[in-house]
C-alpha cells in the first residue's frame, strides 16, 4: 500500500531525537513515524511506498531516518521535492527517492517504477544495496568512476 | 566567467574552476561528526578502511547530550570512545559543534563537511561548511573528500540600521518568513549588504545557522575587517584580501533578493514550522502563558546574546512560574560569562545553568518538555516534539524576546525591557 504524507515532513518526525539513540536498524525500523503516525510501523509491509508533498526529509541531517525506512521495507519515497541532507542520504544507502507529481496518488493504487527514468546513479546504488558495499566491492578508488561518470 | 564565493572555495579544493551545476570530488579541510552521528558512521566506516585519512582532520565533539542523560547514549558515546581511541582523534565535551568549530577551526576560504544539519553557522566566517549524513561523513574520515553538485547561489543584500530591542535573530526570522522551510533547498546563501557588514561575527553565525531551517547546502559571508578581528580574537591569525575570495562582480547568481530592515521589530516563529513568523508585538497580545525559557544553542547563547540578557535580568527578577535555561555556547563562552559575574548572578536570579552543548533544543535531555508546555527558545527548530512531548509548543526569537518573555511569564515584546 501507499502511506501518505503531506508536506515539510521533517526527520524529528520520521526518527524522533528521543528515540534514535541506537544503531540498530531493526530497533530504528519500530520507532519510525512513532509519534506522527503512530500505526505505520506496527502495519507497514515490504514493498510498500512513501508518497508526500513537498520538502520530504527535512531538518536534522540523521541518517537513522532513511536507515529507519529502508528496515521497514520501503520499496520507493515519490516526494514532489526531497530536502537536500534527506535525498543524499537516500542515494547513499541505496533507498529509492523518486521526485515526481503525487497529489493523485492514493492509498491502494498500484505504482510501477519506470527505473530508467531515475537518475543513474540512485539506480546503481540501489542495485548495489547503497554506496559501502559498493566501494567495499571496488575499492576506494572507484569514488571518481561513481560520481564522475556515472 | 566570473565566480561566486562559493563557486571560488569548490574550485580551490578541486584543482581547477568549476561553477554552479558541476560534479565534482573536493578535498575536505576538516569532517566533523558528533555524538549520535559519528556512531552511525563507524560501522560503515570500518566496512571500507582501517585507518581515517588525516587524524588530525577529524573533529568529534560530543555535546547533543552530554553528560550521557541515559544508558542508550552513553552506548553510543561509548562505542564513539573505542573508535576515537583506535584512531588516535581527541574527543572534545566544549560545546556545541559549530560553536567550537568556529571559535578554533574554521578559516575563511575552508572546505568543511559536517554530520549535522546546522553545519551552514560557519560560512558566517567566509568558509563553505556543508552538512551531510554519516554515510558521507564516514568516506569523508576514510578519503578526506566528498563528492559534490556545486550549488547555485542566492544573494541576499541587506541595508538598514537595526532599531533598538532587534538583533540578527529577528532578521533571519524575517527572512525565513519569505524563503519558507524550502526557499533555499540545493542552494548557498550569500548574504551582504550595510547591515550584515555591522554585525560582529557572532551575530553573522546566527544568520549562516539558521539558513539551514530554509534547506541551504551552505550560507556564506564574504570574510572582511570584522572576521579578521573574531579570528584574530580566537587565535587564528587572518588577513583580510578581499581579491581572493569575494565573489566577482560578474558572478552569475540564481536571483538576488534585496532586503530593508529598518523598520523591522522584533520577530518570533509559531510552531511547528520556522516560516510561521509573526512580531512578538502581535502574538503579544495574546497572552500566551510560558512554561519555559531556554537560552542556548548554536543559533544564539554567545557572550554578546548573555550581555543582552544580563542586562534585562539586572532591572527585573525571573517570572516564578518559568523555567528559565541557560546553555552557554561552549566553555569559551561559559569562561566569559563566568569572568563578567554572570553565572553567578543568572544564578541567584533562579535561572538554570546547563553544561554547555545543545542543551535541550533536541528534547533529548535538560529541559524536555510536556504535554501543552509552551517554551520560548532561542534554538532553531520548533517541531512537533523536537524537545519533547509532540504536544508542546516552541516558539523562536531572540535572545532579548526570551528574556523579556522570562521575566513576564507570556510571550513579551523586550522593548520594555532593554
Amino acid at each position: 500500500m501507499n502511506w501518505i504524507f503531506g508536506n515539510n515532513i521533517n526527520t524529528d518526525l520520521i526518527t524522533p531525537g528521543r528515540y534514535n539513540i541506537t544503531t540498530d536498524a531493526k530497533e530504528l525500523a519500530k520507532i519510525a513515524f512513532i509519534e506522527h503516525r503512530p500505526n505505520f510501523a506496527k502495519t507497514v509491509k515490504k514493498d510498500d511506498f512513501i508518497i508526500a508533498g513537498n520538502n520530504f526529509g527535512c531538518g536534522s541531517s540523521r541518517e537513522t531516518a532513511v536507515t529507519a525506512l529502508k528496515a521497514c521495507g520501503i520499496k520507493a519515497i515519490i516526494a514532489k521535492s526531497f530536502a537536500r541532507i534527506f535525498y543524499r542520504n537516500c542515494i547513499n544507502q541505496g533507498l529509492l527517492a523518486i521526485v515526481g507529481e503525487t497529489k493523485n496518488i492514493g492509498p491502494n493504487d498500484k505504482i510501477k517504477i519506470d527505473i530508467k527514468n531515475v537518475p543513474p546513479l540512485m539506480t546503481k546504488l540501489y542495485e548495489t544495496g547503497g554506496i559501502i558495499p559498493y566501494l567495499k566491492k571496488n575499492g576506494l578508488d572507484s569514488l571518481k568512476k561513481l560520481f564522475l561518470k556515472t | 566567467m566570473g565566480q561566486t564565493i562559493a563557486e571560488k572555495i569548490f574550485s580551490q579544493h578541486v584543482g581547477k574552476k568549476i561553477y554552479a551545476g558541476d560534479f565534482a570530488i573536493a578535498k575536505l579541510d576538516l569532517v566533523m561528526a558528533h555524538d549520535t552521528t559519528c556512531a552511525w558512521a563507524i560501522d560503515p566506516f570500518y566496512e571500507i578502511a582501517k585507518k581515517v585519512w588525516d587524524k588530525k582532520k577529524i573533529f568529534i565533539p560530543f555535546d547533543h547530550a552530554f553528560p550521557a542523560p541515559n544508558v542508550q547514549m552513553a552506548k553510543l558515546q561509548s562505542k564513539i570512545r573505542k573508535f576515537a581511541r583506535e584512531q588516535g582523534i581527541p574527543i572534545t565535551t566544549d560545546g556545541v559543534c559549530h560553536q567550537i568549530m568556529s571559535e578554533r577551526f574554521i578559516n575563511p576560504g575552508n572546505l568543511i563537511l559536517g554530520a549535522d544539519s546546522h553545519s551552514p553557522t560557519g560560512g558566517g566566517l567566509g568558509a563553505l561548511t556543508i552538512g551531510v549524513g554519516s554515510t558521507d561523513a564516514a568516506i569523508a574520515m576514510a578519503t578526506g573528500t566528498c563528492w559534490f553538485r556545486v550549488p547555485q547561489t542566492i544573494r541576499i543584500n541587506i541595508k538598514g540600521k537595526l532599531k533598538k530591542g532587534v538583533f540578527s535573530k529577528d532578521v533571519i526570522l524575517m527572512i525565513a518568513k519569505k524563503f519558507g522551510p524550502e526557499g533555499g533547498n540545493y542552494r548557498v546563501l550569500e548574504y551582504d549588504g550595510e547591515t550584515v557588514r555591522n554585525f560582529s561575527v557572532p551575530a553573522r553565525l546566527t544568520l549562516t545557522n539558521m539558513s539551514a531551517e530554509m534547506g541551504a547546502k551552505a550560507a556564506i559571508i564574504e570574510p572582511d575587517e570584522e572576521t579578521e578581528k573574531y579570528l584574530k580574537e580566537n587565535q587564528r591569525p587572518y588577513i583580510f584580501d578581499k581579491k581572493s575570495l569575494w565573489s566577482d562582480e560578474d558572478a552569475v547568481y540564481e536571483k538576488v533578493m534585496n532586503f530593508d530592515v529598518s523598520d523591522l521589530t522584533p520577530q518570533i516563529a509559531e510552531p511547528p514550522d520556522i516560516d510561521r513568523v509573526k512580531t512578538v508585538e502581535d502574538v503579544e497580545k495574546k497572552k500566551i502563558k510560558v512554561d519555559q525559557v531556554f537560552i542556548g544553542s548554536c543559533t544564539n547563547c554567545r557572550i554578546g546574546d548573555l550581555d543582552v540578557v544580563y542586562k534585562m535580568f539586572q532591572k527585573n527578577d525571573l517570572n516564578p512560574n518559568v523555567r528559565t535555561i541557560i546553555t552557554p555556547a561552549s566553555k569559551l563562552v561559559f569562561l566569559q560569562a563566568l569572568a563578567k559575574g554572570y553565572i553567578e548572578f543568572f544564578t541567584k536570579k533562579n535561572a538554570i545553568i546547563l553544561t554547555p552543548g545543545c542543551g535541550p533544543c533536541l528534547g533529548r535531555h535538560g529541559g524536555v518538555l510536556y504535554d501543552n508546555e509552551v517554551c520560548v527558545s532561542t534554538s532553531n527548530r520548533n517541531f512537533t516534539g523536537r524537545m519533547g512531548s509532540p504536544k508542546a509548543l516552541i516558539y523562536l526569537a531572540s535572545p532579548a524576546t526570551a528574556a523579556a518573555s522570562a521575566i513576564t511569564g507570556y510571550i513579551t515584546d523586550p522593548g520594555k525591557y532593554l
